[in-house]
C-alpha cells in the first residue's frame, strides 16, 4: 500500500518537476510546481513527518506560490522568448553536468541508506507536541533568527520592489530610470 | 721638495688636460683654438719638464735604488693592488722617450692638425693617451700597466677612428682594438696565473722571489709548459697584439688612417714598443723559458722580414712607414727572445726618435700635398720644403743604418746577440731585413724628394715648407735620430756601451742560482765581432745603393723587378694575402657562427621560449575572457560545475 | 500506535536526488528569472526530502525542524528575489537573465 502510494506520487512529483524546468508558460511552470510540492507533502506524510507536509501545504503550496504568481501577473510575462544562438553549448554542458551529479550521488545515497534502514516509527517520533517542543527549547534561539530574518526580507523587499520616487523637475544630472511602468 | 715626488704629476697632468678639453668640447664647444692649444700642448708640456726634473733627480741622487711612490692601495680580501709608480733605469729610459717624443709630437700636432674640424677632441685623446702611456710604463705592478695598457688601446681606437665621417677609419679602428683584444686576453690570463701563484702583481715583490727560487717556476703548469713558459707565452701573445707582430700585426698597417701625429705617436714611438716594456720588464721570467724565448725570437725576425717584405712594393708613403714599423718591432722582439733585453730597449729607443721624424716628416709631405699620400704623385719636393727633406733623410739615414746614426748602433747590437748567441739564421734574417730597410726607406725618400714633380698643378702650385711648429719638432727629433744612439757605442768601436750598463739593474741576474744562464752577454773574437759590423753595414749600403739606383733619377725602376716576378710583386703587394687569409679562415666561419647563435639560437630558443610565453598567455587571457560573458547563468554553471567537482574529489574513494 | 513502514527510505533519497538534478538542469537552463526561482525551489525541496528522509532514517527529529528554518529561508528569498525582479523589469523591460549582462568585463 504505501509503496504504491510512494511510487504514484514519486512520479507525479518528478513529472510535474520535469514541467516546471521545461514549460514554456512560467504560468503553467508554477502551476506544475505545486503539483510537486503536494507529491512532496506526501512524501512527507509518507517519512512520518505530517507535520511538515502540512507546512508544505500551507507555507509553500498555500504562500510562496501565490506570491510567484501574483508577481508574474504584475510584470505580465507570458512566454519565455526564443532561444537565442549560442545557448545550446551551455544548455548540453547543464544537462550534462545534472547527469554527472545524479550519477554521483544517486548510487551513493542507495548504498548508504541501504544497510540500515529505518525502524518502525514510533507515535512519539511523528507527534507534534514534540517537534514543538523541541522547536520552542533547543532550538528556541535559531528560531528568533528566522524570525528576525524573514522581518528583515519583508522590509527588503519592500524596498527593492517599491517605485523610485519621481526625480524633481529640472535638476540636472538626476538619475532617472530607463522607463517607468504603470501600475 | 724633491721633484721625485712629484713623478704622480707626470700622467696625472695629461690626464687632467684630456678631462679639461674634453669637458668644455661637450660644456661650451664654441670655445676657441687656442685654449685647446694651451691646455692640450701645455699640459704634456709641464708633465715633461716634471719628467725630465725627476729623471735628472733619479740619475744624480744618491741612492741608485729604484723609486716607488703608492698614491693609495686597491684591497680586495688579502689582494692588494697598490696604486703606485716605480723609477728605475727601464722607466726612467721609456719615460724620457714617452714625455719628450709624446711632446714634441703634441707641437707638431698643434700646426698639422690646425684646419682640421675636431681640433679640441683631437687633443683631448691625444692627451689621454699620453696619461694612459705614462702609467702604463710607470706603475709598478701589472695592473696598473694593464690599466694603461688598455687606456692605450682605447685612445688607439679613438685616433685611428677620429675621422669617423669618413667610412675606413671606424673601421679600422675596430680592427685594431678587436686585434688587440685577443692578446689582451692571453695578457689577462698571464696575470691571473702570476697573481694566483704569488698573490700580487708587483714587480718588486715577485722577481726577487722568481729570481731567489727559480726552480718553483720550472714545475710543468698547464698546456706542457713550465709556469715561467705559461706566463711568458701568455705575455707574448698580449705583447703580440699590441706590438703587432705575426699573426696579430695586421691592425697596425690599416691604423695608418689616423692622423699622421698620430701614427707617429702610438702607431710608431711609443704604443706599440709596449709590448716590447713587458717583455723586457718580465725578463725574469723569460729567462726562465728559453723555448718561449726563441720562439719570440723566430716570431720576432719573421715578423721584420714579412713586413720589410711588404714595405718594398708600397706607395702609400705611410703604408711604407707603417711596415717598417712593424719590421722594427720584429726586430725588438728579435733581442728581447734572445735574452738581449738591453738591446730591445735600446733600439725601442732609437726607433721612437727616427720613426716619430719620419713619420712627421711624412706628415710634413701629406700637409704640403693638400691629403695626399702616394708617392708616384709627388717627386722633387726636396725643392720645395728643405728642412722636411733634410730631416726627412736623417731619419731614413739613421733607420738605414748609416754608421754613426742612432739605428746603427741599436741594430749592430741586436744583430751583434743575435750571432753571439749562436742563432745564425735568424741573424742572415735580420741581415736581409737590415738590407730591405735601406732598400725600401730609400726608394720612399726617392720618390718623395727626387725625380721631378708628379703631381697636379694644383697641388704644385701649393706646395709650401711647413710652418715652424711642425718644423721645430722635426729638428729635435733629428737631432734624436741623429745622437740618440750614441749613448750606447759598443765597445769595439772604442765606447763603452754605457747604455747596457745603465739598464742591466733591470734584468735579472740568475747567475747564482742558474749557472747556465750565465752566459748573458757572450764574448765573441773582436775580428768576428768586426766582419759583423761590417756585413750589417754592407747590407745597408747595399739597401741604400741600390735603391738609388733604381728610384734616384725618378724613375720607378722597381717595375722591371716587378715585370721579371710578377708572381713575387702581386705576393708582396697583396700582402701575402693575410687579411684575405683571416678573412677566410676567422672572420667569416665566426659571422657564420654568430649568424647561426643569431638566428639559430637566440632568435628561435631565447626569444621564441619568451614569445611563446607571451603567447600562451595571450591566449589563456582570451580564453578567460570568452567565459566572463557577464551572463549571470553563466557563473551559475561555472559554480555547479566547481561543486560537483568537489563532489567527485570528497566522492572519490 | 506503530506505523507502517515498507518503504526504504533510500528510495526517498534517490527521489530527492533525482529533484535535485532536475532543478539543478532547470536553474541552469531556464533564462526566464522566474523560471529560474522556480528550479531553485526545487532544488530546496529536493533538499527537504533528503532531510526528512535522514531524519528518519536516524531517529532523530533536528532534520524536521532544519526543513522548518528552510521553509523560512524560502519564503524570505522569493519576497526579496521577486521585489528584485521587479525593480529589474521596471528599468529593464525584462527579467531575461542573458539580457542582464552587467557583470560583463
Amino acid at each position: 500500500m504505501e509503496t504504491a502510494i510512494f511510487l504514484i506520487f514519486a512520479a507525479l512529483a518528478l513529472g510535474s518537476a520535469l514541467m516546471v524546468v521545461t514549460h514554456k508558460s512560467p504560468v503553467y511552470a508554477t502551476m506544475s510546481l505545486v503539483v510537486t510540492l503536494f507529491s512532496l507533502a506526501v512524501m512527507f506524510v509518507l517519512l512520518g513527518a505530517p507535520f511538515i507536509g502540512a507546512l508544505q501545504v500551507l507555507v509553500y503550496a498555500g504562500a510562496i506560490v501565490v506570491l510567484f504568481l501574483f508577481v508574474l501577473m504584475l510584470l505580465n510575462i507570458s512566454k519565455e522568448e526564443h532561444q537565442q544562438e549560442g545557448q545550446t553549448v551551455h544548455r548540453w554542458v547543464a544537462l550534462l553536468g545534472a547527469g554527472a551529479f545524479i550519477g554521483l550521488v544517486v548510487p551513493l545515497l542507495y548504498r548508504a541508506a541501504q544497510p540500515r534502514n529505518a525502524g518502525v516509527l514510533t507515535e512519539q517520533f511523528v507527534s507534534i507536541r514534540e517537534f514543538a517542543r523541541d522547536l520552542f527549547g533547543r532550538y528556541l534561539l535559531q528560531f528568533e533568527i528566522v524570525g528576525l530574518l524573514l522581518l528583515v526580507a519583508v522590509v527588503a523587499a519592500t524596498v527593492v520592489a517599491r517605485k523610485p520616487p519621481a526625480a524633481p523637475s529640472g535638476a540636472p544630472g538626476a538619475d532617472s530610470p530607463v522607463s517607468e511602468v504603470e501600475p | 721638495m724633491r721633484s721625485l715626488d712629484l713623478l704622480w704629476l707626470v700622467p696625472a697632468l695629461p690626464i687632467a688636460g684630456a678631462a679639461l678639453n674634453g669637458l668644455i668640447c661637450l660644456f661650451w664647444p664654441k670655445a676657441g683654438k687656442a685654449t685647446a692649444t694651451l691646455i692640450g700642448v701645455g699640459f704634456p708640456g709641464v708633465s715633461m719638464l716634471v719628467a725630465l726634473a725627476a729623471i735628472w733627480q733619479y740619475l744624480h741622487g744618491t741612492n741608485p735604488a729604484p723609486f716607488e711612490q703608492t698614491l693609495w692601495s686597491w684591497t680586495t680580501g688579502t689582494f692588494s693592488i697598490p696604486i703606485a709608480f716605480l723609477l728605475d733605469p727601464l722607466s726612467v729610459v721609456m719615460l724620457f722617450i714617452v714625455t719628450f717624443v709624446g711632446f714634441w709630437i703634441h707641437v707638431y700636432s698643434a700646426g698639422y692638425m690646425s684646419h682640421e674640424p675636431g681640433y679640441r677632441r683631437y687633443f683631448a685623446y691625444l692627451n689621454l693617451f699620453m696619461g694612459a702611456m705614462l702609467l702604463l710604463i710607470l706603475g709598478n705592478n701589472f695592473l696598473v700597466m694593464f690599466v694603461g695598457w688598455e687606456g692605450v688601446g682605447l685612445c688607439s681606437y679613438l685616433l685611428i677612428g677620429f675621422y669617423f665621417d669618413q667610412s675606413f677609419p671606424p673601421q679600422a679602428g675596430r680592427k685594431a682594438f678587436i686585434v688587440n683584444r685577443i692578446g689582451d686576453f692571453a695578457f689577462l690570463t698571464g696575470m691571473f696565473a702570476l697573481a694566483a701563484k704569488y698573490g700580487t702583481l708587483t714587480y718588486s715583490k715577485i722577481f726577487p722571489v722568481v729570481v731567489g727560487a727559480p726552480e718553483a717556476l720550472k714545475e710543468h703548469y698547464a698546456l706542457g709548459l713550465t709556469f715561467a713558459g705559461f706566463v711568458a707565452l701568455c705575455f707574448f701573445i698580449g705583447a703580440m697584439g699590441k706590438s703587432a707582430q705575426i699573426p696579430l700585426y695586421v691592425w697596425l698597417p690599416d691604423a695608418m688612417a689616423g692622423p699622421t701625429p698620430v701614427s707617429a705617436l702610438i702607431h710608431a714611438a711609443t704604443m706599440v714598443t709596449a709590448g716590447v716594456y713587458m717583455v723586457v720588464r718580465s725578463n725574469a721570467i723569460y729567462q726562465l723559458a728559453p723555448e718561449i724565448g726563441t720562439f719570440v725570437a723566430v716570431i720576432g725576425a719573421f715578423t721584420a722580414i714579412l713586413a720589410a717584405s711588404i714595405g718594398l712594393v708600397q706607395n702609400d708613403i705611410k703604408k711604407v712607414l707603417a711596415y717598417s714599423t712593424v719590421s722594427q718591432l720584429g726586430y725588438m722582439f728579435l733581442a728581447a727572445g734572445l735574452g738581449a733585453y738591453t738591446a730591445a730597449v735600446f733600439h725601442l729607443g732609437t726607433h721612437a726618435f727616427f720613426k716619430a721624424l719620419l713619420f712627421l716628416g711624412s706628415g710634413s709631405v701629406i700637409h704640403a700635398m693638400g691629403g695626399e699620400q702616394d708617392m708616384r704623385k709627388m717627386g722633387n719636393l726636396r725643392k720645395f720644403m728643405p728642412v722636411t727633406f733634410w730631416t726627412f733623410a736623417l731619419g731614413t739615414a739613421a733607420i738605414a743604418g748609416v754608421p754613426g746614426f742612432a739605428g746603427f748602433f741599436s741594430k749592430d747590437e741586436i744583430l751583434h746577440n743575435t750571432a753571439a748567441t749562436g742563432h745564425w739564421g735568424l741573424f742572415a734574417i735580420g741581415l736581409l731585413t737590415a738590407g730591405l730597410t735601406a732598400f725600401y726607406m730609400v726608394r720612399a725618400v726617392a720618390m718623395t724628394f727626387f725625380g721631378k714633380f708628379r703631381g697636379t698643378h694644383e697641388q704644385e702650385h701649393h706646395l709650401h715648407e711647413s710652418p715652424w711648429v711642425m718644423t721645430v719638432p722635426l729638428l729635435v727629433l733629428a737631432v734624436g735620430a741623429v745622437g740618440s744612439g750614441w749613448v750606447g757605442i759598443p765597445e769595439i768601436l772604442g765606447g763603452g756601451n754605457s747604455f747596457h750598463h745603465f739598464l742591466s739593474p733591470v734584468i735579472a741576474d740568475f747567475s747564482n742560482r742558474l749557472p747556465e744562464h750565465a752566459v748573458e752577454h757572450p764574448e765573441m773574437a773582436a775580428s768576428t765581432d768586426w766582419l759583423l759590423l761590417i756585413a750589417s753595414v754592407a747590407a745597408g749600403l747595399i739597401g741604400i745603393g741600390y735603391a738609388f739606383k733604381l728610384y734616384g733619377r725618378g724613375e720607378f725602376g722597381g717595375a722591371s723587378w716587378a715585370r721579371r716576378f710578377p708572381a713575387v710583386y702581386r705576393l708582396l703587394d697583396r700582402k701575402y694575402w693575410v687579411d684575405e687569409i683571416y678573412d677566410r679562415l676567422i672572420i667569416k666561419p665566426l659571422g657564420s657562427f654568430s649568424r647561426f647563435l643569431w638566428k639559430g639560437f637566440d632568435d628561435t630558443i631565447v626569444d621564441g621560449s619568451v614569445r611563446a610565453l607571451a603567447w600562451a598567455t595571450e591566449l589563456s587571457a582570451e580564453g578567460g575572457r570568452l567565459t566572463t560573458t557577464g551572463n549571470v547563468r553563466h557563473y551559475a554553471l561555472y559554480f555547479f560545475l566547481g561543486v560537483l567537482g568537489l563532489f567527485w574529489w570528497i566522492l572519490r574513494s | 500506535m506503530s506505523l507502517p513502514n515498507s518503504v526504504p527510505v533510500s528510495w526517498f533519497l534517490v527521489l530527492a536526488a533525482l529533484l535535485f538534478a532536475i532543478g539543478v538542469a532547470g536553474a541552469l537552463t531556464r533564462r526566464n528569472g522566474i523560471g529560474i526561482f522556480l528550479s531553485i525551489e526545487l532544488m530546496l525541496n529536493a533538499a527537504n526530502v533528503a532531510l526528512v528522509g535522514y531524519s528518519r532514517l536516524l531517529g532523530e527529529r533536528t532534520g524536521q525542524i532544519m526543513v522548518l528554518f528552510v521553509m523560512a529561508v524560502a519564503a524570505a528569498e522569493a519576497a526579496v528575489g521577486l521585489g528584485l525582479f521587479i525593480a529589474v523589469y521596471r528599468q529593464r523591460r525584462t527579467i531575461d537573465v542573458n539580457r542582464l549582462n552587467l557583470m560583463r568585463w
